[in-house]
Protein backbone atom coordinates (compact mmCIF):
# COMPACT_ATOMS: atom_id res chain seq x y z
CA UNK A 1 0.00 0.00 0.00
CA UNK A 2 2.85 2.32 0.87
CA UNK A 3 4.41 1.55 -2.49
CA UNK A 4 1.14 2.35 -4.34
CA UNK A 5 0.81 5.59 -2.44
CA UNK A 6 4.35 6.63 -3.26
CA UNK A 7 3.54 6.29 -6.97
CA UNK A 8 1.16 9.23 -6.78
CA UNK A 9 2.66 11.28 -3.93
CA UNK A 10 6.03 12.90 -3.36
CA UNK A 11 7.52 13.51 0.08
CA UNK A 12 6.04 16.49 1.91
CA UNK A 13 8.35 19.30 3.01
CA UNK A 14 9.46 19.79 6.62
CA UNK A 15 9.04 22.54 9.24
CA UNK A 16 11.89 24.67 7.87
CA UNK A 17 10.13 24.95 4.52
CA UNK A 18 6.81 25.71 6.21
CA UNK A 19 8.40 28.55 8.20
CA UNK A 20 10.05 29.94 5.03
CA UNK A 21 6.67 29.94 3.31
CA UNK A 22 5.13 31.73 6.33
CA UNK A 23 7.82 34.43 6.15
CA UNK A 24 7.14 34.93 2.43
CA UNK A 25 3.39 35.11 3.13
CA UNK A 26 3.98 37.72 5.84
CA UNK A 27 6.16 39.83 3.52
CA UNK A 28 3.60 39.67 0.70
CA UNK A 29 0.83 40.66 3.16
CA UNK A 30 2.86 43.68 4.32
CA UNK A 31 3.34 44.71 0.66
CA UNK A 32 -0.40 44.29 0.03
CA UNK A 33 -1.30 46.50 2.97
CA UNK A 34 1.35 49.05 1.94
CA UNK A 35 -0.28 49.39 -1.50
CA UNK A 36 -3.47 50.52 0.23
CA UNK A 37 -1.62 53.65 1.37
CA UNK A 38 -0.03 54.20 -2.05
CA UNK A 39 -3.24 54.35 -4.09
CA UNK A 40 -2.41 57.82 -5.46
CA UNK A 41 1.03 56.73 -6.69
CA UNK A 42 0.11 53.32 -8.10
CA UNK A 43 -3.17 54.39 -9.74
CA UNK A 44 -4.07 51.93 -12.55
CA UNK A 45 -1.33 49.49 -11.53
CA UNK A 46 -2.87 48.97 -8.07
CA UNK A 47 -5.50 46.36 -8.95
CA UNK A 48 -3.19 44.15 -11.08
CA UNK A 49 -0.52 44.32 -8.33
CA UNK A 50 -3.03 43.31 -5.63
CA UNK A 51 -4.41 40.46 -7.75
CA UNK A 52 -0.93 39.09 -8.46
CA UNK A 53 0.09 39.30 -4.78
CA UNK A 54 -3.14 37.61 -3.71
CA UNK A 55 -2.68 34.85 -6.31
CA UNK A 56 0.90 34.31 -5.09
CA UNK A 57 -0.30 33.83 -1.49
CA UNK A 58 -3.07 31.51 -2.69
CA UNK A 59 -0.63 29.32 -4.66
CA UNK A 60 1.86 29.16 -1.77
CA UNK A 61 -0.75 27.99 0.75
CA UNK A 62 -2.34 25.48 -1.65
CA UNK A 63 1.00 24.21 -2.94
CA UNK A 64 2.96 23.90 0.31
CA UNK A 65 0.54 23.86 3.26
CA UNK A 66 -2.14 21.82 1.48
CA UNK A 67 0.63 19.77 -0.19
CA UNK A 68 -1.03 19.97 -3.60
CA UNK A 69 2.41 20.51 -5.16
CA UNK A 70 3.43 17.10 -3.81
CA UNK A 71 0.17 15.13 -3.92
CA UNK A 72 -1.46 13.13 -6.70
CA UNK A 73 -2.20 14.95 -9.98
CA UNK A 74 -5.82 13.77 -9.71
CA UNK A 75 -6.32 15.91 -6.59
CA UNK A 76 -4.78 18.89 -8.39
CA UNK A 77 -7.21 18.32 -11.25
CA UNK A 78 -10.22 18.15 -8.93
CA UNK A 79 -9.34 21.40 -7.21
CA UNK A 80 -8.43 23.10 -10.48
CA UNK A 81 -11.85 22.12 -11.85
CA UNK A 82 -13.67 23.79 -8.93
CA UNK A 83 -11.47 26.88 -9.18
CA UNK A 84 -11.95 27.12 -12.94
CA UNK A 85 -15.73 26.96 -12.65
CA UNK A 86 -15.74 29.52 -9.81
CA UNK A 87 -13.44 31.97 -11.63
CA UNK A 88 -15.26 31.42 -14.95
CA UNK A 89 -18.68 32.16 -13.45
CA UNK A 90 -17.32 35.19 -11.59
CA UNK A 91 -15.77 36.66 -14.76
CA UNK A 92 -18.92 35.90 -16.76
CA UNK A 93 -21.15 37.63 -14.21
CA UNK A 94 -18.83 40.64 -13.95
CA UNK A 95 -18.92 40.91 -17.76
CA UNK A 96 -22.70 40.51 -17.78
CA UNK A 97 -23.11 43.36 -15.29
CA UNK A 98 -20.40 45.41 -17.09
CA UNK A 99 -18.19 45.70 -14.00
CA UNK B 1 13.47 23.51 0.34
CA UNK B 2 15.92 20.76 1.10
CA UNK B 3 14.32 19.65 4.34
CA UNK B 4 11.89 17.25 2.73
CA UNK B 5 10.72 14.44 4.93
CA UNK B 6 8.97 11.26 4.00
CA UNK B 7 5.20 11.15 4.27
CA UNK B 8 4.63 9.84 7.78
CA UNK B 9 2.31 7.14 9.04
CA UNK B 10 -0.27 6.12 6.49
CA UNK B 11 -1.86 2.94 7.88
CA UNK B 12 -5.34 4.37 7.13
CA UNK B 13 -4.50 4.45 3.41
CA UNK B 14 -6.54 1.45 2.32
CA UNK B 15 -6.32 0.00 -1.14
CA UNK B 16 -8.28 2.13 -3.60
CA UNK B 17 -8.50 2.04 -7.37
CA UNK B 18 -6.81 5.43 -7.64
CA UNK B 19 -4.21 4.80 -4.94
CA UNK B 20 -5.53 7.87 -3.14
CA UNK B 21 -7.36 7.72 0.19
CA UNK B 22 -11.13 8.17 -0.22
CA UNK B 23 -11.28 10.55 2.75
CA UNK B 24 -8.72 12.84 1.19
CA UNK B 25 -10.34 12.70 -2.23
CA UNK B 26 -13.76 13.47 -0.74
CA UNK B 27 -12.35 16.47 1.09
CA UNK B 28 -10.79 17.81 -2.13
CA UNK B 29 -14.12 17.28 -3.93
CA UNK B 30 -15.87 19.21 -1.14
CA UNK B 31 -13.30 22.00 -1.34
CA UNK B 32 -13.77 22.21 -5.12
CA UNK B 33 -17.52 22.62 -4.56
CA UNK B 34 -16.87 25.18 -1.80
CA UNK B 35 -14.80 27.19 -4.31
CA UNK B 36 -17.98 27.55 -6.38
CA UNK B 37 -19.99 28.46 -3.27
CA UNK B 38 -17.63 31.25 -2.25
CA UNK B 39 -17.17 32.22 -5.91
CA UNK B 40 -20.92 32.92 -6.08
CA UNK B 41 -20.86 35.04 -2.91
CA UNK B 42 -17.83 36.97 -4.17
CA UNK B 43 -19.28 37.83 -7.58
CA UNK B 44 -22.53 38.96 -5.96
CA UNK B 45 -20.51 41.27 -3.68
CA UNK B 46 -18.49 42.57 -6.66
CA UNK B 47 -21.59 43.20 -8.77
CA UNK B 48 -23.36 45.20 -6.05
CA UNK B 49 -20.43 47.04 -4.54
CA UNK B 50 -20.65 50.79 -4.83
CA UNK B 51 -24.36 50.58 -5.68
CA UNK B 52 -25.79 51.27 -2.24
CA UNK B 53 -28.32 54.09 -2.34
CA UNK B 54 -27.75 55.06 1.30
CA UNK B 55 -24.88 54.79 3.79
CA UNK B 56 -22.85 53.77 5.54
CA UNK B 57 -20.66 53.17 2.50
CA UNK B 58 -17.71 50.81 2.14
CA UNK B 59 -14.94 53.41 2.22
CA UNK B 60 -16.39 55.06 5.36
CA UNK B 61 -16.49 51.94 7.45
CA UNK B 62 -13.78 49.38 6.58
CA UNK B 63 -10.79 49.42 8.93
CA UNK B 64 -7.81 48.18 6.88
CA UNK B 65 -5.13 48.13 9.66
CA UNK B 66 -7.45 46.13 11.92
CA UNK B 67 -8.37 43.61 9.21
CA UNK B 68 -4.71 43.28 8.19
CA UNK B 69 -3.93 41.98 11.67
CA UNK B 70 -6.86 39.53 11.40
CA UNK B 71 -5.53 38.31 8.03
CA UNK B 72 -2.07 37.81 9.56
CA UNK B 73 -3.59 35.84 12.46
CA UNK B 74 -5.34 33.46 10.05
CA UNK B 75 -2.16 33.02 7.98
CA UNK B 76 -0.26 32.22 11.17
CA UNK B 77 -2.89 29.62 12.08
CA UNK B 78 -2.17 27.86 8.78
CA UNK B 79 1.50 27.56 9.76
CA UNK B 80 0.49 26.14 13.17
CA UNK B 81 -1.85 23.65 11.45
CA UNK B 82 0.80 22.28 9.13
CA UNK B 83 3.27 21.99 12.03
CA UNK B 84 0.62 20.03 14.01
CA UNK B 85 0.22 17.66 11.06
CA UNK B 86 3.99 17.22 10.84
CA UNK B 87 4.03 16.44 14.57
CA UNK B 88 1.44 13.64 14.43
CA UNK B 89 2.88 12.21 11.20
CA UNK B 90 6.17 11.80 13.03
CA UNK B 91 4.67 10.37 16.22
CA UNK B 92 5.20 13.47 18.37
CA UNK B 93 1.78 13.79 20.05
CA UNK B 94 2.85 16.58 22.41
CA UNK B 95 4.01 18.76 19.51
CA UNK B 96 0.81 17.86 17.66
CA UNK B 97 -1.42 19.00 20.54
CA UNK B 98 0.51 22.22 21.16
CA UNK B 99 0.36 23.30 17.50
CA UNK B 100 -3.23 22.17 17.00
CA UNK B 101 -4.20 24.08 20.16
CA UNK B 102 -2.39 27.13 18.77
CA UNK B 103 -4.28 26.74 15.49
CA UNK B 104 -7.65 26.63 17.27
CA UNK B 105 -6.68 29.58 19.50
CA UNK B 106 -5.62 31.69 16.50
CA UNK B 107 -8.85 30.74 14.74
CA UNK B 108 -10.82 31.82 17.81
CA UNK B 109 -8.86 35.09 17.87
CA UNK B 110 -9.79 35.70 14.23
CA UNK B 111 -13.44 34.91 14.96
CA UNK B 112 -13.42 37.23 17.99
CA UNK B 113 -11.97 39.95 15.77
CA UNK B 114 -14.73 39.40 13.24
CA UNK B 115 -17.36 39.61 15.98
CA UNK B 116 -15.85 42.93 17.13
CA UNK B 117 -15.79 44.21 13.53
CA UNK B 118 -19.42 43.23 12.97
CA UNK B 119 -20.58 44.92 16.20
CA UNK B 120 -18.60 48.07 15.29
CA UNK B 121 -20.32 48.15 11.90
CA UNK B 122 -23.68 47.63 13.58
CA UNK B 123 -23.06 50.62 15.85
CA UNK B 124 -22.25 52.67 12.72
CA UNK B 125 -25.64 51.74 11.30
CA UNK B 126 -24.58 48.97 8.93
CA UNK B 127 -26.91 45.98 9.21
CA UNK B 128 -27.84 43.07 6.97
CA UNK B 129 -30.86 45.01 5.69
CA UNK B 130 -29.42 48.55 5.62
CA UNK B 131 -28.09 48.58 2.06
CA UNK B 132 -26.57 46.39 -0.68
CA UNK B 133 -23.11 46.69 0.86
CA UNK B 134 -24.38 45.48 4.24
CA UNK B 135 -26.25 42.53 2.75
CA UNK B 136 -23.48 41.26 0.48
CA UNK B 137 -20.67 41.99 2.99
CA UNK B 138 -22.30 40.27 5.96
CA UNK B 139 -23.39 37.24 3.93
CA UNK B 140 -19.92 36.75 2.41
CA UNK B 141 -17.83 37.32 5.54
CA UNK B 142 -20.47 35.68 7.76
CA UNK B 143 -20.33 32.44 5.80
CA UNK B 144 -16.54 32.56 5.97
CA UNK B 145 -16.73 33.08 9.74
CA UNK B 146 -19.11 30.11 9.98
CA UNK B 147 -16.52 27.99 8.18
CA UNK B 148 -13.88 29.15 10.68
CA UNK B 149 -16.22 28.28 13.58
CA UNK B 150 -16.82 24.77 12.21
CA UNK B 151 -13.06 24.39 11.77
CA UNK B 152 -12.39 25.35 15.40
CA UNK B 153 -14.94 22.77 16.64
CA UNK B 154 -13.27 20.15 14.42
CA UNK B 155 -9.77 20.98 15.73
CA UNK B 156 -10.85 20.95 19.38
CA UNK B 157 -12.55 17.59 18.78
CA UNK B 158 -9.28 16.21 17.40
CA UNK B 159 -7.36 17.47 20.45
CA UNK B 160 -9.89 15.84 22.80
CA UNK B 161 -9.78 12.59 20.81
CA UNK B 162 -5.98 12.55 21.09
CA UNK B 163 -6.19 13.13 24.86
CA UNK B 164 -8.54 10.16 25.24
CA UNK B 165 -6.38 7.94 23.05
CA UNK B 166 -8.83 7.91 20.14
CA UNK B 167 -6.40 9.67 17.82
CA UNK B 168 -2.89 8.31 17.35
CA UNK B 169 -0.15 8.71 14.72
CA UNK B 170 -1.80 5.77 12.95
CA UNK B 171 -4.78 8.08 12.26
CA UNK B 172 -2.70 11.02 11.03
CA UNK B 173 -4.76 11.19 7.87
CA UNK B 174 -7.73 12.49 9.91
CA UNK B 175 -5.61 15.47 10.87
CA UNK B 176 -4.45 15.91 7.27
CA UNK B 177 -8.09 16.08 6.08
CA UNK B 178 -8.98 18.59 8.82
CA UNK B 179 -5.89 20.57 7.82
CA UNK B 180 -7.04 20.74 4.20
CA UNK B 181 -10.31 22.27 5.38
CA UNK B 182 -8.49 24.76 7.63
CA UNK B 183 -6.07 25.89 4.91
CA UNK B 184 -8.99 26.30 2.52
CA UNK B 185 -10.62 28.69 5.00
CA UNK B 186 -7.33 30.61 4.98
CA UNK B 187 -7.12 30.87 1.17
CA UNK B 188 -10.73 32.06 0.98
CA UNK B 189 -9.79 34.87 3.36
CA UNK B 190 -6.76 35.72 1.20
CA UNK B 191 -9.18 36.33 -1.69
CA UNK B 192 -11.78 38.17 0.44
CA UNK B 193 -9.12 40.40 2.01
CA UNK B 194 -7.96 41.55 -1.43
CA UNK B 195 -11.31 41.87 -3.21
CA UNK B 196 -13.40 43.25 -0.35
CA UNK B 197 -10.94 45.25 1.75
CA UNK B 198 -7.93 46.29 -0.33
CA UNK B 199 -9.21 47.00 -3.85
CA UNK B 200 -10.64 50.53 -3.92
CA UNK B 201 -13.40 51.67 -6.28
Amino acid sequence: MQQERSVVERAHPGPATYVKVAVILAIVTVIEVATYYLVDYLQAALIPILLVLSAAKFVLVVGFYMHLKFDAPLLRGMFAWGMTVAIGITLAMLALYKI
Amino acid sequence: MSDSTAVGHVPEAHHTTTGISHNKMLMWAFLASDCMFFGSLIWVYMVYRGRSLEGPYTQEILNIPYTSVSAAVLLLSSLAMVLALHGIQHGDMRRFRVWLGATAALGALFLGGQYFEFTEFYHHGLTLEQNLFGTTFFVLTGFHGTHVGIGIIWLVTLILMSLFGRLTPANAERVEVAGLYWHFVDIVWIVIFTLVYLIPY
